[in-house]
Protein backbone atom coordinates (compact mmCIF):
# COMPACT_ATOMS: atom_id res chain seq x y z
CA UNK A 1 0.00 0.00 0.00
CA UNK A 2 1.89 2.85 -1.51
CA UNK A 3 -0.48 5.51 -0.14
CA UNK A 4 0.26 4.31 3.41
CA UNK A 5 4.03 4.16 2.91
CA UNK A 6 4.13 7.72 1.62
CA UNK A 7 1.46 9.03 4.01
CA UNK A 8 -0.48 10.38 1.03
CA UNK A 9 -3.45 12.52 2.01
CA UNK A 10 -5.00 13.22 -1.42
CA UNK A 11 -5.82 10.77 -4.19
CA UNK A 12 -6.30 11.88 -7.82
CA UNK A 13 -7.65 9.36 -10.31
CA UNK A 14 -10.81 8.24 -12.09
CA UNK A 15 -13.77 7.51 -9.78
CA UNK A 16 -13.88 3.90 -10.96
CA UNK A 17 -10.24 3.42 -10.00
CA UNK A 18 -10.94 4.92 -6.56
CA UNK A 19 -13.84 2.48 -6.17
CA UNK A 20 -11.52 -0.35 -7.18
CA UNK A 21 -8.92 0.74 -4.60
CA UNK A 22 -11.67 0.76 -1.98
CA UNK A 23 -12.63 -2.80 -2.87
CA UNK A 24 -9.02 -3.98 -2.77
CA UNK A 25 -8.57 -2.35 0.64
CA UNK A 26 -11.58 -4.22 1.97
CA UNK A 27 -10.21 -7.47 0.56
CA UNK A 28 -6.86 -6.88 2.24
CA UNK A 29 -8.62 -6.17 5.51
CA UNK A 30 -7.97 -2.41 5.71
CA UNK A 31 -10.61 0.04 6.86
CA UNK A 32 -10.93 3.78 6.17
CA UNK A 33 -9.06 4.60 9.39
CA UNK A 34 -6.00 2.62 8.34
CA UNK A 35 -5.03 4.99 5.54
CA UNK A 36 -3.93 8.63 5.80
CA UNK A 37 -6.09 9.82 2.86
CA UNK A 38 -8.31 12.82 3.59
CA UNK A 39 -9.66 13.80 0.20
CA UNK A 40 -9.95 12.60 -3.38
CA UNK A 41 -10.16 14.46 -6.68
CA UNK A 42 -11.88 12.30 -9.25
CA UNK A 43 -12.66 12.99 -12.87
CA UNK A 44 -12.27 11.99 -16.53
CA UNK A 45 -15.47 9.95 -16.52
CA UNK A 46 -19.09 10.21 -15.45
CA UNK A 47 -19.94 9.15 -11.91
CA UNK A 48 -23.03 9.33 -9.73
CA UNK A 49 -23.81 10.68 -6.27
CA UNK A 50 -24.25 7.08 -5.11
CA UNK A 51 -20.74 6.30 -6.28
CA UNK A 52 -19.44 9.36 -4.45
CA UNK A 53 -21.06 8.21 -1.20
CA UNK A 54 -19.69 4.73 -1.70
CA UNK A 55 -16.12 5.97 -2.29
CA UNK A 56 -16.31 8.39 0.63
CA UNK A 57 -17.42 5.58 2.93
CA UNK A 58 -14.91 2.92 1.88
CA UNK A 59 -11.89 5.25 1.72
CA UNK A 60 -12.97 7.53 4.59
CA UNK A 61 -12.43 10.69 2.52
CA UNK A 62 -14.29 13.61 0.98
CA UNK A 63 -14.61 13.01 -2.77
CA UNK A 64 -14.60 15.96 -5.18
CA UNK A 65 -15.41 16.13 -8.87
CA UNK A 66 -13.05 17.79 -11.34
CA UNK A 67 -13.62 18.78 -14.95
CA UNK A 68 -11.11 19.58 -17.62
CA UNK A 69 -10.21 18.96 -21.21
CA UNK A 70 -6.83 18.57 -22.81
CA UNK A 71 -7.45 21.33 -25.35
CA UNK A 72 -7.95 23.94 -22.63
CA UNK A 73 -5.60 23.11 -19.81
CA UNK A 74 -6.18 19.49 -18.99
CA UNK A 75 -7.48 19.19 -15.44
CA UNK A 76 -8.27 22.44 -13.66
CA UNK A 77 -11.03 23.96 -15.77
CA UNK A 78 -13.64 23.48 -13.07
CA UNK A 79 -13.54 21.98 -9.61
CA UNK A 80 -15.93 21.28 -6.78
CA UNK A 81 -15.83 23.18 -3.51
CA UNK A 82 -16.72 22.01 -0.01
CA UNK A 83 -20.43 22.33 -0.89
CA UNK A 84 -20.07 19.41 -3.36
CA UNK A 85 -22.95 20.74 -5.42
CA UNK A 86 -21.46 21.50 -8.83
CA UNK A 87 -18.07 22.61 -10.12
CA UNK A 88 -16.87 26.20 -9.99
CA UNK A 89 -15.40 27.18 -13.34
CA UNK A 90 -12.12 29.10 -13.07
CA UNK A 91 -13.59 32.17 -14.72
CA UNK A 92 -10.41 34.19 -14.39
CA UNK A 93 -9.03 31.87 -17.09
CA UNK A 94 -12.07 30.64 -19.01
CA UNK A 95 -15.34 32.18 -20.21
CA UNK A 96 -18.08 29.54 -20.22
CA UNK A 97 -21.26 29.61 -22.31
CA UNK A 98 -24.06 27.16 -23.04
CA UNK A 99 -25.24 26.91 -26.65
CA UNK A 100 -27.86 24.99 -28.55
CA UNK A 101 -25.72 22.37 -30.37
CA UNK A 102 -27.93 22.54 -33.47
CA UNK A 103 -28.48 26.30 -33.92
CA UNK A 104 -25.25 27.34 -32.10
CA UNK A 105 -27.26 30.10 -30.36
CA UNK A 106 -26.16 31.06 -26.85
CA UNK A 107 -28.79 29.94 -24.33
CA UNK A 108 -29.83 31.76 -21.14
CA UNK A 109 -28.42 30.77 -17.75
CA UNK A 110 -29.85 27.55 -16.39
CA UNK A 111 -30.54 26.03 -19.83
CA UNK A 112 -29.26 22.60 -20.77
CA UNK A 113 -27.02 22.69 -23.83
CA UNK A 114 -23.47 22.29 -25.10
CA UNK A 115 -20.70 23.79 -23.02
CA UNK A 116 -18.45 26.22 -24.89
CA UNK A 117 -15.21 27.74 -23.60
CA UNK A 118 -13.08 30.72 -24.49
CA UNK A 119 -9.62 30.77 -22.95
CA UNK A 120 -8.74 34.24 -21.67
CA UNK A 121 -5.02 33.89 -21.06
CA UNK A 122 -3.81 31.15 -23.35
CA UNK A 123 -1.24 32.51 -25.79
CA UNK A 124 0.34 29.85 -27.99
CA UNK A 125 -2.88 27.85 -28.40
CA UNK A 126 -5.80 30.23 -28.25
CA UNK A 127 -9.32 28.87 -27.89
CA UNK A 128 -12.30 30.98 -28.83
CA UNK A 129 -15.76 29.57 -28.25
CA UNK A 130 -14.40 26.05 -28.30
CA UNK A 131 -17.17 23.46 -28.39
CA UNK A 132 -16.63 20.74 -25.77
CA UNK A 133 -19.52 18.60 -27.07
CA UNK A 134 -20.38 18.04 -23.40
CA UNK A 135 -24.03 18.65 -22.58
CA UNK A 136 -24.56 20.38 -19.24
CA UNK A 137 -26.03 23.35 -17.35
CA UNK A 138 -24.48 26.52 -15.86
CA UNK A 139 -25.79 28.42 -12.83
CA UNK A 140 -24.58 31.64 -11.25
CA UNK A 141 -25.83 31.87 -7.72
CA UNK A 142 -23.84 32.57 -4.61
CA UNK A 143 -22.40 29.33 -3.32
CA UNK A 144 -22.43 28.39 0.37
CA UNK A 145 -18.62 28.27 0.17
CA UNK A 146 -18.59 32.00 -0.56
CA UNK A 147 -17.36 31.84 -4.14
CA UNK A 148 -19.23 33.66 -6.89
CA UNK A 149 -17.67 31.80 -9.83
CA UNK A 150 -20.20 30.26 -12.19
CA UNK A 151 -20.98 26.64 -11.43
CA UNK A 152 -21.37 23.82 -13.93
CA UNK A 153 -23.41 20.67 -13.30
CA UNK A 154 -21.95 17.26 -14.08
CA UNK A 155 -21.98 16.75 -17.87
CA UNK A 156 -25.12 14.78 -18.75
CA UNK A 157 -24.04 13.48 -22.13
CA UNK A 158 -22.40 14.31 -25.42
CA UNK A 159 -23.58 16.09 -28.53
CA UNK A 160 -21.42 13.77 -30.67
CA UNK A 161 -20.99 9.99 -30.55
CA UNK A 162 -17.89 9.97 -28.35
CA UNK A 163 -17.98 7.50 -25.48
CA UNK A 164 -15.97 7.76 -22.31
CA UNK A 165 -15.06 4.26 -21.21
CA UNK A 166 -12.91 3.81 -18.09
CA UNK A 167 -11.91 7.43 -18.44
CA UNK A 168 -10.73 7.01 -22.04
CA UNK A 169 -12.32 8.81 -25.00
CA UNK A 170 -13.54 6.33 -27.60
CA UNK A 171 -15.07 7.13 -30.99
CA UNK A 172 -17.05 4.38 -32.75
CA UNK A 173 -15.23 5.29 -35.98
CA UNK A 174 -11.93 4.13 -34.43
CA UNK A 175 -13.46 0.74 -33.71
CA UNK A 176 -14.82 0.58 -37.24
CA UNK A 177 -11.34 1.20 -38.68
CA UNK A 178 -9.87 -1.68 -36.67
CA UNK A 179 -12.67 -4.03 -37.72
CA UNK A 180 -12.23 -3.21 -41.40
CA UNK A 181 -8.45 -3.63 -41.15
CA UNK A 182 -9.02 -7.09 -39.70
CA UNK A 183 -11.37 -8.13 -42.49
CA UNK A 184 -14.58 -8.01 -40.48
CA UNK A 185 -17.81 -6.54 -41.80
CA UNK A 186 -18.71 -3.00 -40.83
CA UNK A 187 -21.82 -4.21 -39.08
CA UNK A 188 -20.92 -4.13 -35.41
CA UNK A 189 -22.29 -3.05 -32.07
CA UNK A 190 -20.56 -1.61 -29.05
CA UNK A 191 -22.10 -2.54 -25.71
CA UNK A 192 -21.00 -0.48 -22.72
CA UNK A 193 -22.17 -1.26 -19.20
CA UNK A 194 -20.99 -0.70 -15.67
CA UNK A 195 -20.52 -3.70 -13.40
CA UNK A 196 -19.17 -3.22 -9.86
CA UNK A 197 -18.23 0.38 -10.61
CA UNK A 198 -16.09 -0.61 -13.61
CA UNK A 199 -17.07 -0.04 -17.22
CA UNK A 200 -17.42 -3.13 -19.36
CA UNK A 201 -16.72 -2.72 -23.06
CA UNK A 202 -17.93 -5.36 -25.52
CA UNK A 203 -17.46 -5.17 -29.25
CA UNK A 204 -19.79 -7.51 -31.10
CA UNK A 205 -19.08 -8.43 -34.70
CA UNK A 206 -20.80 -10.79 -37.05
CA UNK A 207 -19.06 -13.86 -38.40
CA UNK A 208 -18.61 -13.75 -42.17
CA UNK A 209 -17.98 -16.60 -44.65
CA UNK A 210 -14.53 -15.10 -45.31
CA UNK A 211 -13.58 -15.15 -41.62
CA UNK A 212 -14.99 -18.58 -40.84
CA UNK A 213 -12.89 -21.72 -40.74
CA UNK A 214 -13.43 -25.19 -39.33
CA UNK A 215 -10.42 -24.60 -37.06
CA UNK A 216 -11.53 -23.23 -33.70
CA UNK A 217 -7.98 -22.24 -32.72
CA UNK A 218 -7.67 -20.09 -35.81
CA UNK A 219 -10.97 -18.31 -35.10
CA UNK A 220 -9.91 -17.64 -31.53
CA UNK A 221 -6.51 -16.36 -32.66
CA UNK A 222 -8.28 -13.86 -34.94
CA UNK A 223 -10.54 -12.87 -32.07
CA UNK A 224 -7.45 -12.20 -29.92
CA UNK A 225 -5.76 -10.23 -32.68
CA UNK A 226 -8.85 -8.05 -33.02
CA UNK A 227 -8.87 -7.47 -29.27
CA UNK A 228 -5.15 -6.59 -29.32
CA UNK A 229 -5.59 -4.20 -32.25
CA UNK A 230 -8.49 -2.47 -30.47
CA UNK A 231 -6.31 -2.07 -27.39
CA UNK A 232 -3.50 -0.61 -29.50
CA UNK A 233 -5.91 1.85 -31.14
CA UNK A 234 -7.97 2.86 -28.11
CA UNK A 235 -5.72 2.22 -25.14
CA UNK A 236 -8.32 0.10 -23.37
CA UNK A 237 -9.20 -3.56 -23.56
CA UNK A 238 -12.41 -4.68 -25.23
CA UNK A 239 -14.11 -8.04 -25.10
CA UNK A 240 -14.70 -9.23 -28.65
CA UNK A 241 -17.74 -11.43 -29.28
CA UNK A 242 -18.48 -13.17 -32.56
CA UNK A 243 -22.15 -13.34 -33.43
CA UNK A 244 -24.14 -15.21 -36.03
CA UNK A 245 -24.62 -13.39 -39.37
CA UNK A 246 -27.48 -10.87 -39.45
CA UNK A 247 -27.95 -11.09 -35.68
CA UNK A 248 -27.10 -7.41 -35.20
CA UNK A 249 -30.24 -5.44 -36.01
CA UNK A 250 -30.12 -3.50 -39.25
CA UNK A 251 -31.92 -0.28 -38.65
CA UNK A 252 -33.68 1.54 -41.43
CA UNK A 253 -32.12 4.91 -40.82
CA UNK A 254 -29.05 5.47 -38.72
CA UNK A 255 -27.53 2.22 -37.51
CA UNK A 256 -27.46 1.71 -33.75
CA UNK A 257 -23.76 1.20 -33.19
CA UNK A 258 -23.61 1.98 -29.51
CA UNK A 259 -25.69 0.53 -26.71
CA UNK A 260 -24.78 2.28 -23.48
CA UNK A 261 -26.44 0.49 -20.58
CA UNK A 262 -24.62 2.46 -17.86
CA UNK A 263 -26.93 4.02 -15.33
CA UNK A 264 -25.01 6.92 -13.86
CA UNK B 1 -12.13 -41.14 -51.00
CA UNK B 2 -12.81 -38.52 -48.41
CA UNK B 3 -16.25 -37.58 -47.19
CA UNK B 4 -17.73 -34.06 -47.16
CA UNK B 5 -18.34 -32.56 -43.77
CA UNK B 6 -20.15 -29.26 -43.14
CA UNK B 7 -18.90 -27.00 -40.34
CA UNK B 8 -21.49 -24.50 -39.13
CA UNK B 9 -20.76 -21.44 -36.98
CA UNK B 10 -23.14 -21.20 -34.03
CA UNK B 11 -23.43 -18.64 -31.28
CA UNK B 12 -23.20 -20.16 -27.83
CA UNK B 13 -26.72 -19.24 -26.75
CA UNK B 14 -30.07 -20.92 -26.28
CA UNK B 15 -31.87 -21.58 -29.55
CA UNK B 16 -28.83 -21.36 -31.85
CA UNK B 17 -28.64 -25.11 -32.43
CA UNK B 18 -32.43 -25.39 -32.69
CA UNK B 19 -32.40 -22.92 -35.57
CA UNK B 20 -29.89 -25.09 -37.45
CA UNK B 21 -31.66 -28.40 -36.82
CA UNK B 22 -34.93 -26.70 -37.79
CA UNK B 23 -33.53 -25.65 -41.18
CA UNK B 24 -32.16 -29.13 -41.88
CA UNK B 25 -35.41 -30.80 -40.79
CA UNK B 26 -37.45 -28.38 -42.92
CA UNK B 27 -35.52 -29.46 -46.00
CA UNK B 28 -35.57 -33.15 -45.09
CA UNK B 29 -31.81 -33.36 -44.86
CA UNK B 30 -30.67 -36.53 -43.16
CA UNK B 31 -27.75 -36.27 -40.73
CA UNK B 32 -25.39 -39.20 -40.48
CA UNK B 33 -23.01 -37.76 -37.93
CA UNK B 34 -22.83 -34.74 -35.66
CA UNK B 35 -20.12 -33.33 -33.45
CA UNK B 36 -20.14 -30.09 -31.49
CA UNK B 37 -17.19 -28.07 -30.25
CA UNK B 38 -17.59 -24.96 -28.21
CA UNK B 39 -15.70 -22.03 -26.76
CA UNK B 40 -17.07 -19.58 -24.25
CA UNK B 41 -19.09 -17.60 -26.75
CA UNK B 42 -19.34 -19.57 -29.96
CA UNK B 43 -19.32 -23.10 -31.23
CA UNK B 44 -18.97 -25.11 -34.40
CA UNK B 45 -21.36 -27.90 -35.36
CA UNK B 46 -19.75 -30.45 -37.66
CA UNK B 47 -22.20 -32.56 -39.56
CA UNK B 48 -22.18 -35.23 -42.25
CA UNK B 49 -25.40 -35.34 -44.26
CA UNK B 50 -26.90 -37.22 -47.18
CA UNK B 51 -26.83 -34.17 -49.48
CA UNK B 52 -24.01 -31.80 -48.49
CA UNK B 53 -24.43 -29.32 -51.36
CA UNK B 54 -28.14 -28.75 -50.69
CA UNK B 55 -27.44 -28.54 -46.97
CA UNK B 56 -24.85 -25.79 -47.45
CA UNK B 57 -27.26 -23.88 -49.70
CA UNK B 58 -30.23 -24.04 -47.36
CA UNK B 59 -28.04 -23.07 -44.41
CA UNK B 60 -26.74 -20.08 -46.34
CA UNK B 61 -30.29 -19.00 -47.19
CA UNK B 62 -31.08 -19.15 -43.48
CA UNK B 63 -28.10 -16.80 -42.76
CA UNK B 64 -25.74 -19.41 -41.37
CA UNK B 65 -22.02 -19.22 -42.02
CA UNK B 66 -20.71 -22.66 -42.89
CA UNK B 67 -18.03 -24.34 -44.94
CA UNK B 68 -17.55 -27.63 -46.65
CA UNK B 69 -14.42 -29.62 -45.85
CA UNK B 70 -13.08 -33.14 -46.21
CA UNK B 71 -12.79 -35.77 -43.52
CA UNK B 72 -11.67 -39.37 -43.52
CA UNK B 73 -14.23 -41.94 -42.37
CA UNK B 74 -13.17 -45.40 -41.28
CA UNK B 75 -15.36 -48.28 -40.16
CA UNK B 76 -14.18 -50.26 -37.15
CA UNK B 77 -15.62 -53.26 -35.33
CA UNK B 78 -17.68 -52.07 -32.35
CA UNK B 79 -15.75 -54.11 -29.77
CA UNK B 80 -13.01 -53.59 -27.16
CA UNK B 81 -9.70 -52.69 -28.83
CA UNK B 82 -11.36 -51.68 -32.12
CA UNK B 83 -10.28 -48.06 -31.90
CA UNK B 84 -6.86 -48.92 -30.54
CA UNK B 85 -6.02 -50.97 -33.63
CA UNK B 86 -7.14 -48.16 -35.90
CA UNK B 87 -5.18 -45.47 -34.05
CA UNK B 88 -2.11 -47.69 -34.25
CA UNK B 89 -2.32 -47.50 -38.02
CA UNK B 90 -2.52 -43.69 -37.86
CA UNK B 91 0.56 -43.66 -35.64
CA UNK B 92 2.43 -46.03 -37.97
CA UNK B 93 1.53 -43.88 -40.97
CA UNK B 94 2.58 -40.76 -39.01
CA UNK B 95 -0.73 -39.05 -39.67
CA UNK B 96 -1.51 -36.27 -37.21
CA UNK B 97 -5.17 -36.02 -36.22
CA UNK B 98 -6.56 -32.50 -35.86
CA UNK B 99 -9.76 -33.76 -34.34
CA UNK B 100 -11.98 -36.82 -34.49
CA UNK B 101 -15.37 -38.06 -33.44
CA UNK B 102 -17.30 -41.28 -33.42
CA UNK B 103 -20.62 -42.51 -34.75
CA UNK B 104 -21.82 -45.89 -33.61
CA UNK B 105 -23.31 -48.03 -36.34
CA UNK B 106 -26.32 -50.30 -36.33
CA UNK B 107 -26.40 -53.11 -33.82
CA UNK B 108 -26.79 -55.60 -36.66
CA UNK B 109 -23.52 -54.65 -38.36
CA UNK B 110 -21.59 -54.50 -35.06
CA UNK B 111 -19.51 -51.67 -36.38
CA UNK B 112 -18.83 -48.02 -35.61
CA UNK B 113 -17.51 -45.18 -37.75
CA UNK B 114 -14.61 -42.96 -36.79
CA UNK B 115 -14.38 -39.58 -38.46
CA UNK B 116 -10.98 -37.91 -38.71
CA UNK B 117 -9.92 -34.42 -39.69
CA UNK B 118 -6.28 -34.19 -40.76
CA UNK B 119 -4.16 -31.40 -42.21
CA UNK B 120 -3.62 -32.90 -45.67
CA UNK B 121 -6.49 -35.25 -46.41
CA UNK B 122 -5.15 -36.65 -49.69
CA UNK B 123 -1.62 -37.36 -48.43
CA UNK B 124 -2.95 -38.89 -45.22
CA UNK B 125 -5.37 -41.06 -47.13
CA UNK B 126 -2.61 -42.39 -49.39
CA UNK B 127 -0.43 -43.28 -46.42
CA UNK B 128 -3.28 -44.94 -44.51
CA UNK B 129 -4.36 -46.97 -47.55
CA UNK B 130 -0.79 -48.16 -48.03
CA UNK B 131 -0.99 -49.52 -44.46
CA UNK B 132 -4.00 -51.55 -45.50
CA UNK B 133 -6.78 -49.31 -44.15
CA UNK B 134 -10.13 -48.99 -45.93
CA UNK B 135 -11.39 -45.42 -46.12
CA UNK B 136 -15.13 -45.05 -46.66
CA UNK B 137 -16.63 -43.07 -49.53
CA UNK B 138 -19.60 -40.73 -49.42
CA UNK B 139 -21.78 -43.55 -50.76
CA UNK B 140 -20.51 -46.00 -48.13
CA UNK B 141 -21.36 -43.52 -45.39
CA UNK B 142 -24.91 -43.15 -46.68
CA UNK B 143 -25.37 -46.91 -46.43
CA UNK B 144 -24.43 -47.08 -42.77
Amino acid sequence: MFAMDLSATVLCCTPSYAAYLGERMKELGYGPDDIPLKAGIFGAEAWSEEMRKDIEKTLGIKAFDIYGLTELSGPGVAFECSAQSGMHINEDHFIAEIIDPDTEEVLPEGSVGELVFTAVDKEAFPMIRYRTKDICKLTREKCSCGRTHIKMAKPMGRSDDMLIIRGVNVFPSQIETVLMNNGYAANYQIIVDRVNNTDTFDVQVEMTPEMFTDNIGEIEARQRKLSDDLKAMLGIKAKVSLLAPKSIARSEGKAVRVVDKRKI
Amino acid sequence: MSVKQISVFLENKPGALKKMTGVLAGHEIDMRALSMVETRDFGIARIIVDDPISAVNVLKEADFVSNLNSVLVVEIPDEPGGLDKLINIFADAEVNIEYMYAVSGHKSTKSACMIFRVADTKAAEARLVSKGLKILTQDDVMKI
